[in-house]
């Protein structure tokens, strides 16, 4: 049994062995190409994304957004941009080992992604370090881009939505006592409920109970329960819109008919299509608002449309002008290889005509955007006014 | 808001309840722990909302379609995974290792043809909400506690009354034995893994019922509660998963209503290592060891 054991063992660190022979050998040669001239080839860019799992509707939008964004560019011809597409699957671990392999395998120019903030508190000192610019499309919670200057985000920081929308909710409903509800598992969600409590604070409302939950979860009868005999003025959540709309649903079954203030999760039409007629009376602050008179817009929503059969969400709206703004970087910095050119390019991105509003970063390298803040109204996001 | 949380905790728990069942039945004939049980419940929720939104069915035809379906995935696996490893009486650790295989394989089948979006049932009782003063019930909670209780009684007198039932128990006491007797265990063992893959099948329509959320990755925590009501109320015991399920539910809610929220998991699961302390076999296990293999 021992002696068997044994041969397998060498048999399979011999095969490894061979193994990563073959790898190197692989390895080298983009290494090599990789040193060509600018310009000749076409800008890699490497995503991450999280393409499988619970919140693969996240990342299947991105992709989508940015596969129409790549599509678009190339035909415009003047960059040409080829995508590479790592799953995450929503984990840390796969979002480490995805990054490494498209820094030093695929030898990309920049990165866009991860999806969560939690995923990018990891990934981001690793390509900060290999000095490969990094953009999150959908990475709202407090503090990412303080990892370092290479790392950026075209997501609206959440610190910045959520007051707009306590504090219009406040003015039109007059809002005295709230309850707060947020996903205790989720980085994102954990920051966004910080947010809240602070901005309520800021508006003199009284926060009179606080109930957490976990993502995937499905019951939330006892926390609304407790919350409808509390009778608040509003509830405010903290969660991505799977969970959000099956609150929402409950919360109107039970009888809690209150205004829902939600965090950047809620802005989708997802939420809609689950929740209904729940949905009503939701309230959320976000730059996306897919009904804009604005031109860009409309062609992008129609492009959407007509290619994904269905109505581009936040995420995927953010995805496609990150996509845009890079591309327009590369053409500025006259390099499709150079990572550091394309760092210094970005950084000085100003009045761009995204889908999502005119767009720039601020010094640390954050959006500065503008906000409008929408409610749910017979199935219909509109602005609240 | 007692009784109301009362009667949260009662239909949570009773999902719970159902779930485990499906473990308890395995675990008795087999002496495994079927990892794939949670998956198998997912697909049953699937094949349900498939039945009754695409072939208009009522949430009852479905019910019966769903747990069709999982007696065949069931069947499938017993053939594939369980039965080619007892065969080569290889250890006990092998079944639980393909199961989750089995496990894996169901999740990412789920994910290729639903997609990763949570899905719901159309309404079946348009604002059904009974209104008995101390608390409101809706008609989906009242079927699925009927239902479930329901199963969980006409298991409960089959398995003591029935020949069959009483077959599946012999096979549970001894296997080898049972052969002597003229059991026919193997069909005896595919039969169990039926019915329970079946049972969870219904458990996850009614899950999908009860929470409106059907999608591909809801086997898993799930999958993890029925485990341990499995534990609470001891291997293979039915009434201990009827009970032990109640409790964890009960327990939960609880939590939430007169606690912290975000202590929910850890205190349920916390006075299931308390009551495991002072009944390490389960509240409702026997004190040796017993079923074969």
């Amino acid at each position: 049994m021992i002696s068997t054991m044994k041969k397998w063992t060498v048999g399979v660190m011999v095969g490894m062995m061979a193994l990563s022979v073959v790898g190197c050998g692989n390895d080298s040669k983009p290494a090599a190409t990789g040193g060509a001239p600018a310009n000749a080839a076409s800008a890699k860019i490497g995503v991450i994304s999280y393409l499988s799992g619970g919140g693969a509707a996240y990342g299947e939008a991105i992709r989508q957004g940015l596969e129409l964004a790549r599509d678009e560019i190339n035909a415009q011809g003047k960059t040409k941009i080829e995508l590479v597409f790592e799953d995450s699957k929503g984990e840390k671990n796969e979002a480490i080992n995805a990054t490494n392999k498209l820094i030093h395998k695929d030898n990309v120019v920049a990165i866009i992604g991860p999806t969560l903030s939690g995923e990018m508190f990891a990934v981001g000192p690793i390509t900060n370090q290999a000095g490969v610019p990094i953009m999150g499309t959908s990475t709202t919670a407090e503090g990412v881009t303080d990892i370092g200057d290479f790392v950026f985000r075209n997501a609206l920081p959440e610190s910045l939505a959520i007051p707009h929308a306590v504090k219009k909710a406040k003015e039109k409903y007059g809002l005295k006592k709230v309850a707060i509800m947020y996903s205790n598992n989720n980085d994102w969600a954990v920051s966004g409920f910080k947010t809240f409590e602070k901005s309520l604070k800021d508006n003199g409302i009284e926060t009179i109970t606080i109930e957490t939950f976990a993502d995937k979860d499905t019951d939330f009868s006892a926390q609304l329960t407790k919350i409808a005999t509390l009778k608040p003025d509003a509830i405010m959540v903290a969660s991505l819109y799977q969970e959000a709309a099956l609150i929402l649903k409950k919360a109107r079954e039970i009888g809690i008919n209150v205004p829902v203030v939600g965090n950047n999760g809620f802005n989708s039409p997802q939420l809609i299509k689950s929740a209904g007629k729940a949905a009503d009376g939701s309230i959320m602050a976000s730059p996306w608002f897919p009904g804009k008179e604005d031109a860009n817009v409309k062609k992008f929503v129609a492009a959407y449309k007509e290619r994904f059969k269905k109505e581009p969400d936040q995420f995927a709206a953010q995805a496609y002008d990150a996509l845009k703004i890079i591309a327009s970087a590369l053409e500025k910095s006259g390099s499709n290889s150079d990572r550091k050119k394309l760092r210094d390019s970005l950084a000085t991105i100003k009045d761009f005509p995204g889908v999502t509003g005119k767009f720039a970063f601020d010094a640390q390298r954050n959006p500065a955007m503008d906000v409008t803040v929408l409610i749910v109204k017979d199935g219909q996001f509109i602005e609240l006014k | 808001m007692f009784w109301q949380q009362v009667v949260n905790g009662v239909t949570l728990g009773s999902t719970y309840a159902l779930i485990a069942l499906g473990y308890t039945l395995i675990f008795g004939v087999l002496n495994i722990v079927n990892m794939a049980h949670g998956e198998i419940f997912m697909f049953g929720a699937f094949a349900g909302l498939v039945l009754a939104t695409k072939f208009n069915l009522n949430i009852f035809l479905a019910m019966a379609g769903a747990m069709l379906a999982g007696a065949v995935l069931g069947y499938l696996m017993e053939r594939l995974a369980l039965r080619p490893l007892r065969r080569r009486a290889s250890s006990h650790l092998a079944p639980l290792i393909s199961t989750i295989g089995v496990a894996i394989f169901l999740e990412s089948l789920a994910l290729r043809l639903f997609g990763p979006q949570a899905q719901s049932f159309p309404p079946v009782f348009p604002g059904g909400l009974l209104d008995f003063g101390m608390f409101k019930i809706s008609y989906v909670q009242i079927m699925i506690l009927a239902i479930s209780f329901g199963l969980m009684l006409v298991l409960r007198f089959g398995l003591a009354k029935t020949r069959l039932g009483k077959s599946i128990r012999t096979t549970a006491e001894n296997i080898e034995t049972a052969g002597l007797l003229g059991i026919n265990t193997g069909k005896i063992i595919v039969f169990t893994v039926m019915l329970a893959s079946g049972l969870g099948a219904v458990a996850g329509v009614l899950v999908g019922l009860a929470f409106n959320a059907v999608e591909p990755t809801m086997g898993v925590t799930m999958g993890f509660k029925g485990l341990a009501v499995l534990i609470l109320g001891g291997l293979g015991n039915i009434t201990g998963a009827m009970v032990g399920g109640l409790i964890l539910g009960v327990a939960e809610v609880f939590t939430v209503a007169y606690g912290a929220s975000s202590y929910r998991d850890a205190v349920a699961f916390g006075l299931i290592i308390f009551l495991l302390f002072l009944r390490p076999q389960g509240l409702f296990g026997s004190q040796e060891q017993q079923g074969g293999r």
